[in-house]
């Protein structure tokens, strides 16, 4: 069943920052950032493991590079994040040129062959350039690292995250986003399958008038716990966030965990953000935890809203569908889909739109049923 | 020529003081060709009367039976039932966020026909379709009933009803909520479909202003859970004028 959980609002306390796992004071399964979480099938990931590999990013215009040739301006926020960051040898690259209107999507795959593999991928999206980033990552073992996302002033960027893989698998991702002036980013992340994963989505403005939508879908099985974080920092004028989070619970002991934190800080005015999350439970023992925060600094805003719903079925959607000879197994199938269509409509590019729906359609069972009539 | 016999029903819903009856000994038949009326005060049964036909999982039926053309039909799950035949337009039509009107419509005519209709040939046929009932093309872009006003949602159940074209149609205060313009537009799509396929038609209804507009062959009064009084259209006119009184008033 879900649960509605209560917790203090945010920490305001600047949080540490360091390139140093030592300087961080190793989690436990009671800390407010890892109560949720699948603890024990991630805590492994604070220890160094010496016989880690790689995660090789490659795709048009994608370089491996080591590490120490990477600048990147993203500081790890925790002992996961700081071990992976101290430990990976080579990350992968994406740059997109300045001014580069770029209309066919970058396809990046993202691989192991290692059990344990540390990750670490840059993608820097220059000024006024705009492009569509998809990256693909099927788990096959134990993942820990981050994609570090920054996009220029003027820039627009959508990425598109998708997450598969087997119930035995890990991934612990930061996902750090920094928006310039006037940038547009919209994320989309589809945690399909994978065992206990454990995303941190963060936006931070470096200037006034940036735009991030982050979109999400999720589906978590038996054996499966997918586990979401967002935290939206609002230090700058005039930006925006929308975040529309939705999962769906197929079975008993499926778990899933989304925290969304968005914080107006003072010199935020003018801020418009609004966060969502809704969660179908489709089985009985099945569990959501959803808590939303929202902390505002100052008033002189544009808008701030957030919300958070969890569910069960609604029988009389399913009746209905039924009721005109659709059989039961699609009737569901529909209602599932259209859960998810609408945070999925969000995202632009219609070939990868169909791409996430048919894959999610296919993870509840059925390959397709009639065509679509779009 | 299909039948619907409905013989000596008995059915109840769950409620939180425990199962309580609903329909006490209906019995009824519908047949080909002919049109029914259900007429009854609030509160007599009379949409629990359809739920069940439908097999809505709310109500559990404790007695008697139904069968279309000598087959049970409360062995059948909720779908079969639409593919044997039986449609219920439903007073209330639910919202389906994120599945498109085009989308439900051909997924239900694929289920109901058997086979997926040919792409091209489907097209018009939904067009002509809504156009027939004054719909606006756009509306098969949007969600199923999704911000619909009350007269969208009863025209697109009478859409379906002339897409679908079941043996048996029983019609649940189709009426309800509609504007004289809205009414006589779905009345119109009732009679087509009558006339069309010679289809057996159940109005369950409160009011006879529907009834001025698509005439029944047969008007049953139901109250306390089954059929009291049972008349031709003349019927009707009675209850029009003297209400519903002396049958909610007979009991105790």
């Amino acid at each position: 069943m879900s649960l509605a959980v209560v917790v203090p609002p945010v920490d305001l306390a600047p949080r540490t920052r360091s390139y140093e796992p030592e300087a961080f004071i190793e989690p436990t399964a009671r800390d407010e950032e890892w109560k949720f979480s699948a603890f024990n099938r991630l805590k492994h990931f604070f220890v160094p493991d010496p016989n880690a590999g790689v995660v090789r990013a490659s795709g048009d215009g994608v370089q491996m590079r080591p590490i120490t040739s990477i600048a990147s301006s993203w500081i790890p926020t925790d002992m996961a994040a700081a071990v992976a960051r101290a430990n990976v040898r080579e990350g992968g690259v994406l740059e997109i040129p300045a001014q580069a209107e770029i209309i066919e999507p970058i396809v990046v795959d993202l691989t192991t062959s290692s059990a344990q593999a540390y990750q670490h991928l840059e993608i820097v999206a220059g000024s006024f350039s705009s492009a569509v980033v998809v990256i693909r990552q099927t788990l096959t073992s134990e993942i820990s690292g981050s994609t570090v996302i920054t996009v220029g002033d003027h820039a627009r960027l959508t990425v598109i995250t998708i997450i598969e893989g087997e119930k035995s698998t890990a991934l612990v991702l930061q996902l750090p986003v920094t928006l310039g002036r006037d940038a547009q980013f919209t994320g989309a992340l589809a945690a399909i399958g994978g065992g206990a994963v454990r995303i941190q989505n963060s936006v931070t403005y470096a200037a006034p008038g940036g735009s991030a939508e982050l979109l999400g879908v999720f589906l978590a099985d038996t054996g499966q716990h997918i586990e979401q974080r967002i935290f939206v920092n609002h230090d700058q004028p005039h930006c925006k966030s929308n975040v529309m989070f939705k999962g769906a619970l197929l079975n008993a002991e499926a778990r899933s965990v989304w925290i969304g934190d968005v914080l107006v800080r003072k010199e935020a005015i003018g801020t418009d953000t609004h966060q969502v999350n809704r969660n179908l439970l489709l089985s009985d023992g099945a569990r959501a935890d959803s808590v939303p925060n929202l902390e505002l600094e100052t008033g002189d805003i544009v808008k701030a809203g957030h919300a958070s719903a969890t569910g069960r079925f609604d029988d009389e959607q399913v009746f209905y569908l039924q009721s005109r000879g659709i059989p039961l197994d699609v009737a569901r199938q529909l209602v599932v889909r259209g859960f998810f269509a609408e945070v999925l409509g969000r995202v632009g590019n219609v070939e990868w739109r169909e791409e996430l729906l048919s894959k999610i359609s296919s993870r509840l069972g059925i390959e397709s049923f009639g065509d679509s009539d779009e | 020529m299909s039948s619907l016999l409905i013989t000596d029903l008995h059915a109840q819903v769950e409620t939180d003081q425990g199962p309580k009856d609903i329909l006490k000994g209906v019995t009824l038949k519908i047949e080909s060709g002919r049109t029914y009326a259900i007429m009854g005060p609030n509160g007599s049964g009379k949409s629990t009367l359809a739920y069940v036909i439908a097999g809505h999982p709310r109500y559990t039926v404790t007695s008697g039976s139904i069968t279309l053309d000598g087959v049970d039909v409360l062995s059948m799950s909720v779908d079969e039932r639409a593919r044997a035949g039986l449609f219920l337009a439903m007073q209330y039509p639910v919202e389906v966020p994120g599945v498109s009107v085009a989308n439900f419509l051909r997924t239900a005519v694929t289920a109901v026909r058997g086979e997926a209709p040919k792409l091209r040939l489907w097209i018009k046929e939904m067009k002509e379709a809504m156009a027939a009932i004054q719909m606006d093309p756009s509306f098969a872009e949007r969600n199923l009933n999704e911000g619909f006003s009350g007269g969208e949602k009863k025209r697109l159940e009478i859409l379906q009803l002339g897409l679908l074209r079941p043996k048996i149609a029983v019609l649940d205060e189709t009426d309800s909520g509609l504007d004289v313009d809205a009414l006589r537009v779905v009345s119109e799509g009732v009679n087509r479909f009558r006339d069309e396929t010679g289809a057996g038609t159940l109005l369950i209804t409160h009011y006879t202003r529907i009834l001025r507009y698509i005439k029944p062959d047969v008007v049953h009064v139901f109250a306390e859970g089954r059929i009291v009084e049972t008349g031709g259209p003349e019927l009707a006119e009675i209850l029009e004028s003297e209400g519903y009184e002396r049958f909610t008033t007979v009991k105790s």
